[in-house]
C-alpha cells in the first residue's frame, strides 16, 4: 500500500517535470525579458530551498509508517512523547530555511518591485495602459498615438506602464516578460518590463471581470530594431497599416471604445486590433481623474464654493504622464491629492 | 414595483436545460425523501429529535448531512468546470457560455468553503468536542441550534439561487467594483451577501458557544493545557472566527450598502475604493483557511497517536505551533493582491511573515513523524487518509511559501499554479482531514463501524483523483494559464485540462466509493456494531462513553489526570466503573426557536434578494417576535432521572463486558 503510494507519486513527480520541460514554450518558464528571467531564477533557487526539507519529510513519513506499522517488532514506547533535543531541532531547522528565504524574499521584493525603472543605456517608452470592458487600450503619450489590443514596443529598450482601469479591475500581464499588475478605476499602477528579444508575446488579463474577459487578450510585440518601432509609429499617423484606424483619440472617441455590452446572455467576441493616428494631450490621466470629480457631487458638499473643475485643473498632467510618481505613496497618489484638495475646499 | 419586487416568472431559468434537469432530479429526490419519511412515519421523529434537538451530537451530525449534500453540489460544479475546459480547447465555445460558467465557478467556491468545509467542521467539533472535555453539552445549547439552523439557511439560499433568478458571476471574493450594482446589477452577488451574512453570523455564534464551553465547563482536573488536541486545535479556531468573521459580516453589510443604499464605500466613483474591500474580505478571508485547516490538524494528531498506540508527540508544542499559525494568520492578508501595487517594503514584510507560518507548520508535521516513532501503527482508514495528507500538504505547504515570495507571485498570481495550491492544502489538508475523522468517530456517532473495504477504495480514488486533478494545474499555470477562462486556444494547455477532468472522474469513483461505503456498512451494521464505546482503543474522553453516547454524555463527569484522560483511566482501571446511584442530570429541552428564527431570517434575506420590502419587513419582524418568546420562555430544561440513569448505564456495562 505504501509502496503504491510511493510508485503514484514518482510518477505523477515525473509528470510534472516532463510537464515543466514541455513548458519550455511560452509559459512564465520560458521568459524573454530581464524581468522574468530573473523571476524564474527566484521560482527555481526557492523550490530548490524548500526541497531540502519537503523530500525528507515525505521520505520520513513513508519510512516511519512503513518501519512502525503494527505487526513488525520493533521498539514500542508508548509513553514517549517529549525530546527537548528532538523539539530543538524540529523547530531549528525550518527557522533556518525561513531566514535564509526571509533575505532572498526581501532582496529579490526590492530588486524585483514593479515600480522600480529598469537600469538601461536607453531611455524608456511610456505606454499608458487602460482596461476596459474587455479589452486593452494602449496610448503612447510621447509618441501621440493609440492601440486597441496590441501593444508594440522595442526589443531591448525598458518600458515604463502607468496602468489603470475604466471599470472593472484586471491584472495586465504578459506571462513571459515577467511581473502583473492590477489595473484599477481612478488610480494609476506601475511597470517596468524589458523584452531581451524581438517577437511575439501573448499578453491578458490575470483578474477577473466580467462575461468578456476570457477574450481580453492582447499580442505584445517586441519589434527587432528601434528603427522598425519608428517606422510602424510613423505607419499609424500615416493609417497605412491594414488596421481599422479610428483617427484621433479624444474623449468623445475614448467614450465610444469604451462601451460594452453588457448583457450577459450575449457572446463576447473579442475586440479586433484598432488604432488612433493621434491623441488628445492628457486623455489618460483625464480619464483617471474623472472619477474623482464625481466627490463634486456628493450631497454634503452641495452650497459649498467647491466645484468639481478645480481639481480637474488642479492636477498636473505633466506630473501624471512622466511616470516618476513618488513611489511611497503607492499607487492613489492622484485621489490623495484630489481629496486633500476637497476638504480644503469643503473647510471653508 | 409590483408587489414581489424583482421577482417575476422571468427569474425561472426556463431555457437552460441543464438547471431543468437539475432542478426535476432535486424535486423527485425530495418527493421520495417526503415519501419515505412518511411511509416509516418518521416525520414526527425527524422533527422531535433532530430538527428541534439541542443536542450536540445530533447536531454535529445535522452539520456533517448538510456538508455532504452541498459536498455533492459543489463538487457537480467542479466537474462542470473541468468539463467545460477539456470541450473548449483550441477556441472552442463547450457547453457553458459565460453567463452560466462564472456563476458556476463562483458557487463552487463559496459553496466549497462556506457551505462544504464549514459545516464539516463545526459537525465534527459538535459532536466530539464537549465529549473530549467531559462536558454534558456546550455552553448554550439553544445557541447551537440557532446558529445550526442559520448556516442551513444560508446555503437554501445558495440553493434557491439555481432555479429563482442565478448566482453571483464575480467568483467567491466578489471583489467589487465587478460585484458592485454598476457592475452586477443582477439578483447574484445579493444571493451571495445574503447567504454569506446570515450563515456568517451562524458561525460566529458557534464561536462564541465553544470558546464558552471550553473556559468553563471543562471536566475537572483538565487545565486548559491538558485539553486534548483536537479541542486545542478547534479553539484556536473559535478564536480565529470570533475574531475574523465579524470583519466578513461589516464588510459585507458595507457592499450591501452600496448596492441598496447608493454608498460609495467600494464603488468607484464617489470617493469610494475597492482596494479597501481587498484588504478586509481577506483579513476575514486568510484567518478563514486556517480556521478550516487547524481542526483538520488536531485530527490528524488524534488519530495518530490513537493508531500508533502511542502519546501524541510534543502535546505542549502542538498547542504552541497551532497558536503561533493563528496569530500570524492575521498578519499575511497582503499576500493574496502582492500585485496591487504596494511597496516593495510592504509586499516583502507580508511575504516574510507568511513564510513565517512554515515554521509552526513544519513542526507539526515532524511531532506526527514521531508520534508514529517506536509506535505500533495499525494502517486503518483514518491512518491512510492522514498519510496521504502528510504527503500531499507538504507539496502543498512547499507552492504556498513560494507563492509568499513576491517576485514569484508576480508571474503566479491568479494563475492556475494558484489554483492548484489552494486544493492542495485545501483538499490534501482540511478535507482529507475531516474525511479521516469522519471514519475515525463513525462508530462514537452510529454505533457502527464503517466499512473498511470501501473506505480504503475511497481513499486511494480520492488521492490519485486528487494528484491527477491538480498536478496538471501546476503546470498549466507555468505555462500561463490564468484562473476563471471559459475557454482557450493554446494547444499547448490541452493535454493537461484532459488529464485534470480525467483527475475530477477519479475522485468522483472516491465519493461514489464513499456513499457506498455508507450504504454497505448500513446494510450490514450487525456484523460492525461497537458494543464497547471504544473501538480503536484510544485515549480522550469521547471514547469513555457508549456509542452512540447518552443523551447526557457523561452519567458521571469523570474526574481527569492526565492528556491521555481515557488512557489515563483505563490503566488505572477507573474505566466502565458500575455506581451503586447516580444523581439527576440537568439537561436542556428540545425548541423549535432555532428553526423559527433562522427560518424569519432566511426568508428575509429571500425578500431583500428581490427588494420584496414588506416581506422582507416581516421576516424581520417574525425573527424578533420568536426571538422574544424564546427569551421570555422559562420551561426549558429537565432533569433525567437516576432510575432512567442506572438502567441506560447498566445496559451499556452490560454490553461493554460482554465485548
Amino acid at each position: 500500500m505504501i509502496l503504491l503510494l510511493t510508485r503514484i507519486l514518482s510518477k505523477v513527480a515525473l509528470a510534472l517535470m516532463v510537464g515543466l520541460l514541455a513548458g519550455c514554450q511560452g509559459g512564465v518558464l520560458d521568459p524573454k525579458g530581464q524581468v522574468g528571467i530573473e523571476e524564474k531564477q527566484l521560482i527555481i533557487v526557492a523550490t530548490l530551498l524548500m526541497l531540502l526539507v519537503v523530500i525528507p519529510v515525505i521520505f520520513m513519513t513513508l519510512y516511519f509508517a512503513w518501519k512502525y506499522r503494527e505487526g513488525r517488532d520493533e521498539i514500542y514506547e508508548p509513553k514517549w512523547s517529549h525530546s527537548t533535543k528532538i523539539e530543538t531541532i524540529v523547530w531549528i531547522i525550518p527557522i533556518i530555511i525561513v531566514i535564509i528565504l526571509g533575505v532572498i524574499t526581501w532582496k529579490s521584493t526590492h530588486a524585483l518591485d514593479p515600480y522600480k525603472p529598469l537600469k538601461s543605456d536607453k531611455d524608456h517608452i511610456n505606454v499608458q495602459v487602460v482596461s476596459m470592458n474587455w479589452k486593452w487600450l494602449f496610448i503612447y503619450p510621447d509618441l501621440g498615438i493609440a492601440s486597441v489590443n496590441e501593444l508594440r514596443f522595442p526589443a531591448n529598450v525598458p518600458v515604463a506602464f502607468q496602468i489603470s482601469s475604466e471599470g472593472t479591475m484586471n491584472s495586465f500581464f504578459i506571462p513571459q516578460l515577467g511581473s502583473q499588475i492590477y489595473s484599477m478605476a481612478g488610480m494609476v499602477t506601475k511597470l517596468h518590463l524589458i523584452a531581451n528579444e524581438p517577437g511575439t508575446f501573448k499578453g491578458i488579463s490575470a483578474n477577473y471581470s466580467g462575461p468578456g474577459f476570457t477574450n481580453m487578450k492582447f499580442d505584445a510585440i517586441a519589434m527587432e530594431t528601434e528603427a522598425d518601432f519608428d517606422a510602424w509609429v510613423e505607419g499609424v499617423k500615416a493609417g497605412s497599416h491594414n488596421v481599422i484606424n479610428n483617427g484621433v483619440l479624444n474623449q468623445v472617441s475614448y467614450d465610444k471604445l469604451a462601451e460594452y455590452d453588457a448583457d450577459p446572455h450575449h457572446k463576447h467576441v473579442a475586440t479586433p486590433v484598432q488604432y488612433y493616428n493621434s491623441i488628445e494631450p492628457g486623455i489618460f490621466t483625464d480619464n483617471v481623474m474623472k472619477f474623482m470629480k464625481d466627490h463634486g457631487q456628493v450631497e454634503l458638499l452641495k452650497g459649498t464654493s467647491f466645484e468639481p473643475k478645480m481639481i480637474h485643473d488642479g492636477s498636473n498632467h505633466g506630473e501624471m504622464n512622466h511616470g516618476e510618481m513618488n513611489h511611497g505613496e503607492m499607487n492613489h497618489e492622484a485621489s490623495e491629492h484630489s481629496s486633500h484638495e476637497m476638504h480644503m475646499e469643503a473647510d471653508k | 414595483m409590483s408587489i414581489l419586487g424583482k421577482l417575476s416568472l422571468d427569474a425561472i431559468p426556463l431555457h437552460e436545460p441543464i438547471l431543468i434537469a437539475t432542478f426535476c432530479g432535486v424535486a423527485l429526490g425530495g418527493l421520495i425523501l417526503a415519501f419515505l419519511l412518511i411511509k416509516y412515519n418518521l416525520l414526527g421523529t425527524l422533527w422531535k429529535n433532530w430538527i428541534t434537538s439541542v443536542d450536540h451530537k445530533r447536531l454535529g451530525v445535522m452539520y456533517i448531512v448538510l456538508a455532504l449534500v452541498m459536498l455533492l453540489r459543489g463538487f457537480a460544479d467542479a466537474v462542470m468546470m473541468r468539463l467545460q475546459l477539456a470541450l473548449s480547447t483550441n477556441g472552442g465555445d463547450g457547453y457553458l457560455p459565460p453567463h452560466h460558467y462564472d456563476q458556476v465557478f463562483t458557487a463552487h467556491g463559496v459553496i466549497m468553503i462556506i457551505f462544504m468545509a464549514m459545516p464539516f467542521m463545526i459537525g465534527l467539533m459538535n459532536i466530539v468536542l464537549p465529549l473530549q472535555i467531559g462536558a454534558r453539552d456546550v455552553a448554550f445549547p439553544f445557541l447551537n441550534n440557532l446558529s445550526f439552523w442559520l448556516t442551513a439557511g444560508g446555503a437554501i439560499l445558495v440553493n434557491i439561487s439555481l432555479f429563482v433568478g442565478e448566482f453571483a458571476k464575480t467568483g467567491w471574493v466578489a471583489y467589487p467594483p465587478l460585484a458592485g450594482l454598476e457592475f452586477s446589477p443582477d439578483v447574484g452577488v445579493d444571493y451571495y451577501i445574503w447567504a454569506l451574512q446570515i450563515s456568517g453570523i451562524g458561525t460566529t455564534l458557534t464561536a462564541v458557544n465553544f470558546l464558552a464551553t471550553v473556559f468553563k465547563m471543562r471536566a475537572p482536573g483538565m487545565k486548559l493545557m491538558d485539553m486534548p488536541i483536537f479541542t486545542w486545535t478547534c479553539t484556536w479556531a473559535n478564536i480565529l472566527i470570533a475574531a475574523s468573521f465579524p470583519i466578513l459580516t461589516v464588510t459585507l453589510a458595507l457592499l450591501t450598502l452600496d448596492r441598496y443604499l447608493d454608498f460609495h464605500f467600494f464603488t468607484n466613483d464617489g470617493g469610494g475604493n475597492s482596494m479597501m474591500y481587498i484588504n478586509l474580505f481577506w483579513a476575514w478571508g486568510h484567518p478563514e483557511v486556517y480556521i478550516l485547516v487547524l481542526p483538520a490538524f488536531g485530527i490528524f494528531s488524534e488519530v495518530v497517536s490513537t493508531f500508533t498506540g502511542k502519546r501524541l508527540f510534543g502535546h505542549k508544542s502542538m498547542i504552541w505551533a497551532s497558536g503561533a499559525i493563528s496569530i500570524l494568520g492575521f498578519i499575511v492578508w497582503l499576500h493574496h493582491f502582492f500585485t496591487m501595487g504596494s511597496s516593495a517594503n510592504v509586499n516583502a514584510f507580508f511575504g516574510m511573515a507568511t513564510m513565517v507560518i512554515a515554521v509552526p507548520t513544519g513542526v507539526k508535521l515532524f511531532n506526527w513523524l514521531f508520534t508514529m516513532y517506536r509506535g505500533r501503527l495499525r494502517v486503518t482508514v483514518p491512518v491512510l487518509w492522514t498519510l496521504g495528507f502528510m504527503v500531499t500538504f507538504t507539496i502543498g505547504g512547499m507552492t504556498g511559501v513560494l507563492l509568499a515570495v513576491p517576485g514569484a507571485d508576480y508571474v503566479l498570481h491568479n494563475s492556475l499554479f494558484l489554483i492548484a495550491h489552494f486544493h492542495n492544502t485545501i483538499i490534501g489538508g482540511a478535507v482529507f482531514g475531516y474525511l479521516a475523522g469522519f471514519v475515525f468517530w463513525f462508530p462514537k456517532v452510529m454505533g457502527f463501524k464503517l466499512n473498511e473495504k470501501l473506505g480504503k477504495a475511497a481513499f486511494w480514488c480520492w488521492l490519485v483523483g486528487f494528484f491527477l486533478a491538480f498536478m496538471p494545474l501546476y503546470v498549466l499555470g507555468f505555462l500561463g494559464m490564468t484562473r476563471r477562462l471559459n475557454h482557450t486556444d493554446n494547444p499547448d494547455w490541452n493535454i493537461w485540462l484532459y488529464i485534470a477532468l480525467v483527475g475530477a472522474f477519479v475522485i468522483m469513483a472516491g465519493i461514489i466509493s464513499q456513499l457506498l461505503q455508507l450504504y454497505v456498512s448500513f446494510r450490514d451494521r450487525k456484523d460492525n456494531l461497537d458494543t464497547t464505546g471504544d473501538p480503536w482503543n484510544a485515549h480522550t474522553l469521547e471514547w469513555a462513553t457508549s456509542s452512540p453516547p447518552q443523551s447526557y454524555n457523561f452519567a458521571v463527569i469523570p474526574t481527569v489526570s492526565d492528556i491521555d484522560a481515557f488512557t489515563d483511566m483505563k490503566e488505572k482501571g477507573e474505566a466502565y466503573v458500575r455506581k451503586d446511584s447516580y444523581a439527576p442530570i440537568h439537561m436542556p429541552k428540545n425548541t423549535a426557536s432555532g428553526i423559527l428564527i433562522s427560518g424569519c431570517v432566511t426568508v428575509m434575506g429571500f425578500a431583500l434578494i428581490w427588494h420584496i420590502w414588506w416581506l422582507a419587513a416581516l421576516g424581520l419582524f417574525g425573527s424578533f417576535v420568536f426571538l422574544v418568546i424564546r427569551a421570555y420562555t422559562k420551561d426549558v430544561d429537565y432533569y433525567v432521572q437516576p432510575d432512567e440513569i442506572a438502567r441506560t448505564e447498566n445496559a451499556y456495562l452490560d454490553s461493554v463486558a460482554k465485548g
